[in-house]
């Protein structure tokens, strides 16, 4: 019997390598090490169902414990990888003991990057920032929100739904910068604004103090949890160097999810995913290269965001697109926005327009040609360039 | 003091049927979901990538026509997600993270499709 698949990280990446290791036929011992007490969760929700007091925080819980059980995949939570013993394969605890492995799995996330303020900021990222952070909102009355991208708008719509007066200050000149087209950080602003959500843009981070607050959250993005990897003498460049099939160059230790920098065609090179789809689909690919069916990991990234009634959903990756052009009316908050790079279609971003979004899917994977104005023309059935 | 303390909560049956025709009948607390009732209980069938939150058609079911007049209508965007499910639509096609679980519904029956991706 191999020693088993050790899996770093409890999040939806790892829990999902156990997860499709045992469906794929795995028989050896599986053991997930989560830093965090609990069962393994959910992030998406925090931010959303849960901190608008819609769902209680055990929704968010990925399987109940029998699962694990009756999958026999061994959990350690609370604990923590603090060694990586390539001689002897096995990775060392920081309670002291250590697990052997024939195949090691490092979905070690990512952590909040953090304000160098002198007052007090809350952070949203884990389960127990999210319980707390719901608790203060409670209590508070004016809200400041350092960060205008996904998790603070949607923090600040939360708050606003809950009468909260709330301030989002943001360095950049438009909201969601790095990830959106212009028209759509102007409909979210103007979202917002409707909702009675206040706003500076451009803001320094030294004026940040000085702006009155009985709350202050910060969402102003993530650093890749590379030490481990790093510590061990595994290649690291914002985030852990892999190659198609998620290995490091050690073909037994792989990294998916936040934590892992791997080529993606849709980047256009390498790059670094945040996202749910990110990390079950590379947990997909590493659980059947492990069990001798290695298939490159190629798919269509995809994310969303729920804000007020709007949902956004986002397939490909608009960065460096050079043309964008509207499908149906903005002012209808139904219209989605198409991204080309060099004419070619990079991206869609959907505003209560699933059709658009699922059909996206696949005219990005099938590498579809379609022209802006093809995108533009609303007579179009997309369904038919499938 | 456990994160996920469970409370008891009453209960609806829901029979799960695989594509190839295993059947499954599981307690659902009522207020949760026909996804959620499947994978809290290791139904196979449903994959549920997005976690509810309507983004994926990765929990599409074909419900027991007898049941159909019985559940909440179709929202806009369970609409137009269920247009591109892997399987193909049915008449009795639904989003299982979007039927939640009613006393009335006690005893709902539903079918998986064959693959959901």
């Amino acid at each position: 019997m191999p020693a088993g698949v050790v899996i770093a990280g409890a999040g939806q990446g790892g829990f999902q390598v156990a997860a499709s290791l045992r469906s794929e036929g795995y028989d050896s011992a599986i053991t997930l090490i989560g830093e965090e007490p609990g069962l393994p969760y959910q992030r998406p929700p925090l931010s959303k169902a849960f901190m608008a007091g819609k769902q209680e925080i055990e929704a968010a819980r990925l399987r109940p414990e029998a699962f694990y059980r009756d999958q026999r995949i061994d959990l350690l939570m609370g604990e923590r990888a603090v060694h990586i013993d390539h001689a002897n394969r096995r990775v060392e605890l920081a309670s002291g003991g250590h697990v052997p492995y024939s195949h090691l799995v490092l979905a070690t996330g990512a952590r909040n990057r953090l304000l160098p303020l002198e007052r007090e900021v809350c952070y949203l990222r884990t389960r127990e920032e999210a319980i707390g952070l719901r608790e203060r909102l409670e209590g508070a009355r004016e809200i400041l929100i350092i960060g205008g991208g996904f998790i603070g708008l949607e923090i600040a719509a939360v708050a606003r739904s809950l009468g909260k007066r709330v301030l989002v200050v943001e360095a950049q000149g438009r909201l969601m910068a790095r990830v959106v087209a212009p028209v759509l950080s102007e409909f979210y602003r103007d979202l917002h604004l409707s909702q009675g959500v206040e706003f500076v843009f451009g803001t320094a981070e030294r004026e940040i103090a000085e702006y009155r607050a009985d709350l202050v959250v910060a969402g102003i993005g993530v650093l890749p949890n590379v030490e481990l990897a790093e510590s061990c003498g595994l290649a690291v460049a914002d985030g852990i160097v892999v190659d198609e099939y998620l290995r490091t160059a050690n073909p037994d230790i792989y990294a998916i999810g936040d934590c892992a920098s791997h080529p993606n065609r849709y980047a256009g090179g390498r790059t670094r995913i945040e996202s749910v789809q990110n990390a079950v689909d590379q947990a997909r690919s590493v659980a059947a290269g492990i069990v001798g069916r290695p298939h490159p990991y190629d798919a269509v990234p995809w994310f969303w965001t729920d804000q007020f009634h709007i949902k956004l959903q986002m397939v490909g990756l608009s960065q460096g697109c050079d043309r964008s052009v509207a499908r149906g009316n903005p002012e209808s908050e139904k219209f989605s926005v198409f991204y080309f790079r060099q004419n070619r279609l990079i991206a869609i971003d959907s505003i209560n327009r699933p059709a658009d979004h699922m059909v996206g899917r696949k005219l990005l994977a099938a590498g579809t040609r379609l022209t802006p104005e093809q995108a533009r023309d609303l007579d179009l059935d997309l369904r038919e360039l499938v | 003091m456990s994160l996920f303390k469970r409370t008891p909560k009453p209960t609806a049956n829901v029979t799960y049927i695989s594509s190839a025709g295993e059947q499954r009948e599981i307690a659902v607390p009522i207020g949760s979901s026909v996804m959620e009732g499947a994978v809290n209980n290791g139904v196979s069938g449903i994959v549920a990538e997005c976690g509810g939150a309507c983004m994926c058609a990765t929990c599409h079911v074909y419900v027991d026509e007898s049941w159909l007049d019985k559940l909440q209508p179709i929202a806009e965007d369970e609409e137009e997600m269920l247009n591109n499910t892997f399987c193909k639509r049915q008449p009795n096609s639904r989003l299982g993270c979007q039927v939640h679980l009613t006393e009335e519904l006690d005893g709902l029956v539903v079918t998986t499709p064959e693959a959901q991706q």
